[in-house]
């Protein structure tokens, strides 16, 4: 048996690492006595499945983490005061929003999730001049971007990653801008996209609005809408 | 969804957080663990600022700071906060930007604290201390201090001669920390209630040095006679002319921390800690901890399983550590662990002995603890021959060595660590080279039960501490470290399964500079910090040549500092402070060192009258009269029987023999 369960990444704890919240979220699914299923051999680790890493820093209403129960354990398991019984287990700034029961058929959230949408605050900027390079940076047919990847420099096309941007509103400083990149094949950095327009950008703070998975029929959904082999989700709760 | 953060956010966090993408590992800062407190401050509650002069993976998991944080909030009249030495990255924006020290509870500024206390654990990170103090806003020097600024207290391992940093510290505490705090605390809480007013600090200063276990350096007079110190002497009638340390008679009363903090990133012990014992009574001549923290006193086996097992569940940890000098030692050790791993499950739990001693029964616990992953075990018989063994009081035979060896790698691990010292008194290179042979040997008793067993060396240049039978000793010069570490290079060259590891000799050198010096010191250690040496424990910020130009700036001699043996009749820097221990009995300890004289563990033999116990009234809380079972227990005796130790009693020289007994001390280096 396989849970999903989704949740929230705000304030101070936004600046644990990816690292440091699989440490987190090991102590508190023990902590909460979930019959967490584990692996078997010397060293027994706890089977959890984490999906893309959030950048030290950033914010996120969408993240989500796969957990495989022991079966033999799972009788009167309370899905429903799951998520309330997570969150307080785990540390202020990380809330679990819900959980819905899959099984171990269901595509893994590195390989099911196929783009994110972003919510990005940068300041000392004008909202005209910012929507201007954006406008530039979409009409373009390629965006070719060279970075480090194990000691290697690459350079490949940053463009089909970028499916949308825009100033959504000028806030405090600055302003807002929704951004929706995709995770696959390459997927595309904030930071990278910022740095990429024309002048170039600096984000201040950012928030992961939502994470998508797009089905080869183009529907798109959340990473939520669980399907075991095809049935719909066999319990939600929020 | 709103991004809500906690209430107690001051106006100084609004001006951190926009810094905190830009430095590495952010996490440090953040706190927002689990046990951490948010106390109220106001008039009548004495605030503490519990720091750590490194970063916070190291800092965090200190017991000491931990159980005082707990204490003090538990008190109406008291509220505690942490800090943590920041990273030199944040430090120059913080610098930039005129942001002060801070808590990681309520990032509240250092100098809003009435008292910021630090634990000093090494002596490396003396310079980070007057970096903290500085970057909290507070004058480096004790004597500019003005009525409204925090004091500066400082109590660990370190203390026991602070006289290199007396200049920058208001106070001193000597030993175990739990009352002595809420002592301090109610005596500024009247100081606080009156209003701090203007010339009142001298006052309370004097005060508190007559608080059992506080040492305020200011109210002492340093007289020289040369380059020597002539006498450490109280300014008035009522300040004590020697201060002893505080020991809390019964560890059962003490069942701290009870809310241990479980960090969000990672630090170097990231697990749970209980501690078993306080205390140890093997006697071994160059440890400074063994020595200072007497008499030994247990924790009760249930009240540690009770630890354990509620520890465990608050924690979420999967692992837990039994802390304390010498852990197989503890009576109820076969208890605890009994409890533990049925109580968890087999495999669910691991739990760390972190001093193992050597001996085939210890390996036995270590195997029924283990019962998943076997990959290391560490020894440490810290020198190489019999004869060395008996210099410094670790009475451990080769036996007992191959029999923990052979016993582990028959059981399963694959990896042995075996930790020395070189640089011993009277040490000889057949004594270092020993060193080498006890690897050689054992990984050769590895190959019986492995194709690639492995042993590592690890070789620590020896540093005499204060208040220890070696402190009289003259340190190795740092060539003849290196020396002996090539020595040992050379012989284990080419020997397969052998690795020797070494720590860097100009590090020893340092720390033999900042171990046993006296007040003239605090000028070199100002000097390292203003030149920008922070961080001196870490090998990429470490430079011996700041430390060597820092005295020859100040008119120290290296030499004399750390290379040259003190006499019997030389007053030393730290005679005013007792930690209990008998000056004569040290003396005689080192005479009986340099006649390669072992001295059994006193739990279990007649009382030498070291000073500890009948110095403080209290005694030896053990569950048992007898050692546990295996090897020679450290006596250099079989016990693998277990049960009594036969007594042999050294016989007592006359002072005649005594004076006979001169033979230079450093006849190795």
């Amino acid at each position: 048996m396989r849970l999903r369960i989704a949740f929230c990444k705000h304030g101070k704890v936004r600046f644990t690492s990816h690292r440091d919240l699989a440490r987190i979220w090991e102590r508190a699914l023990r902590r909460s006595e979930l019959p967490v299923a584990y692996s078997e051999g010397f060293n027994p680790r706890p089977k959890l499945s984490f999906g893309l890493a959030l950048s030290t820093g950033h914010e996120s209403n969408g993240e989500y983490i796969d957990v495989d129960l022991d079966p033999d354990r799972v009788d009167g398991l309370d899905i429903g005061g799951l998520a309330v019984l997570l969150t307080a287990h785990l540390p202020v700034g990380l809330t679990a929003t819900g959980v819905v029961v899959g099984d171990r058929r269901m595509p893994s959230l590195q390989q099911a999730v196929t783009s994110c949408t972003w919510q990005i605050d940068v300041h000392d900027a004008d909202p005209v001049a910012v929507q201007e390079s954006i406008d530039r940076l979409l009409d373009r047919d390629e965006v070719m971007v060279t970075r480090e990847r194990k000691g290697k420099e690459i350079t490949d096309d940053l463009r089909p990653a970028v499916l949308s941007l825009a100033v959504v509103s000028p806030i405090q400083d600055g302003v807002r801008l929704i951004a929706e990149l995709g995770t696959q094949p390459r997927g595309a950095r904030v930071s990278e996209v910022l740095s990429a327009l024309d002048p170039p950008l600096t984000e201040h703070k950012v928030l992961r609005l939502h994470q998508w998975i797009q089905t080869d029929d183009g529907q798109r959904t959340d990473p939520m809408t669980v399907t075991a082999g095809s049935s719909a989700p066999l319990e939600v709760s929020a | 969804m709103s991004t809500a953060r906690a209430s107690s956010d001051g106006p100084l966090w609004t001006r951190l957080e926009p810094l905190l993408p830009q430095v590495q590992k952010p996490a440090r800062y953040i706190g927002c663990e689990d046990g951490m407190q948010t106390p109220d401050h106001g008039p009548g509650i004495v605030s503490w600022l519990m720091t750590y002069p490194d970063t916070y993976e190291i800092g965090l998991p200190n017991a000491g700071l931990q159980i005082l944080y707990e204490i003090i909030n538990e008190r109406p009249d008291g509220a505690a906060e942490r800090a943590y030495a920041p990273w030199v990255d944040l430090e120059a924006l913080m610098r930039r930007d005129g942001i002060p020290l801070f808590s990681v509870d309520t990032h509240k500024a250092a100098g809003d604290f009435d008292i910021i206390a630090f634990n000093l654990s090494a002596e490396l990170t003396y310079t980070n201390l007057v970096n903290c103090i500085d970057l909290a806003g507070v004058p480096i020097h004790a004597a500019r201090r003005s009525d409204s600024d925090p004091l500066i207290a400082v109590g660990g391992h370190c203390t026991y001669n602070p006289e290199p940093i007396a200049d920058f510290v208001d106070l001193v505490v000597l030993g175990d920390g739990e009352e002595v705090v809420g002592e301090i605390t109610e005596l500024l809480r009247e100081w606080k209630r009156s209003g701090k007013n203007s010339g009142t600090r001298e006052g309370v200063l004097r005060e508190l040095s007559k608080i059992p276990g506080v040492y305020v350096p200011s109210m002492y007079n340093v007289e020289y006679d040369g380059e020597f110190l002539a006498a450490v002497t109280p300014r008035y009638a009522d300040v004590p002319e020697k201060v002893e340390k505080r020991t809390v008679a019964d560890l059962a009363d003490w069942p701290y921390p009870k809310q241990q903090l479980v960090p969000l990133t990672e630090v170097v012990h990231d697990r749970l800690a209980v501690e078993v014992f306080r205390g140890c009574t093997r006697g071994c001549r160059f440890c400074q901890a063994g020595m200072i923290t007497r008499p030994v006193r247990e924790r009760p086996a249930e009240q540690v399983s009770r630890m354990i097992s509620e520890g465990l569940k608050r924690t979420g940890y999967d692992e837990v550590s039994l802390t304390s000098l010498s852990t197989a030692d503890f009576s109820g050790i076969e208890k605890v662990v009994g409890d533990t791993v049925s109580d968890a499950g087999v495999g669910q739990v691991s739990v760390a002995l972190p001093s193992l001693r050597v001996d085939a029964f210890t390996v036995g616990i270590a195997a029924e603890l283990q019962r998943a992953r076997r990959t290391g075990l560490t020894f440490a018989p810290e020198a190489g021959t019999w004869r060395m063994r008996q210099v410094i009081n670790k009475l451990i035979r080769e036996e007992d060595l191959y029999g923990a060896v052979e016993s582990a790698y028959s059981q399963g691990w694959r990896r042995m660590k075996l930790y020395f010292l070189t640089g011993l008194p009277t040490e000889t290179d057949e004594d270092t080279l020993g060193i080498a042979e006890l690897g050689r040997n054992c990984v050769e008793l590895g190959r019986k039960h492995h194709k690639s067993p492995s042993v590592t060396v690890s070789v620590g240049g020896f540093v005499p501490k204060p208040q220890t039978p070696f402190q009289w000793f003259g340190q190795n010069t740092e060539p003849e470290l290196k020396r002996k570490v090539e020595l040992l290079k050379s012989d284990l060259r080419g020997t397969k399964g052998v690795q020797l590891k070494w720590h860097d000799t100009r590090a020893s050198l340092a720390e033999g500079i900042t171990s046993r010096g006296d007040r003239r010191l605090g000028a070199a250690i100002e000097y390292v910090w203003h030149h920008g040496g922070t961080f001196q424990e870490w090998s990429e910020h470490f430079s011996i040549d700041l430390w060597l130009e820092a005295l020859a700036a100040c008119g120290l001699d290296v030499e004399w500092y750390v290379y040259r043996h003190r006499t019997e009749d030389e007053v030393l820097p730290w005679d005013h402070l007792s930690a209990g221990l008998h000056k004569d009995f040290l003396w005689q300890d080192w005479r009986d060192a340099l006649e390669e004289l072992g001295l059994e563990d006193c739990r279990w033999t007649p009382c030498y009258d070291c000073g500890a116990c009948t110095g403080y009234g209290i005694e030896h809380v053990v569950a048992s009269a007898t050692p546990p079972a295996g090897g020679s227990q450290g006596t250099g005796v079989d016990l693998s029987a277990g049960g009594a130790v036969p007594v042999i009693l050294q016989p007592k020289r006359t002072t005649e023999e005594q004076t006979l007994a001169t033979a230079s001390p450093g006849a190795g280096s």
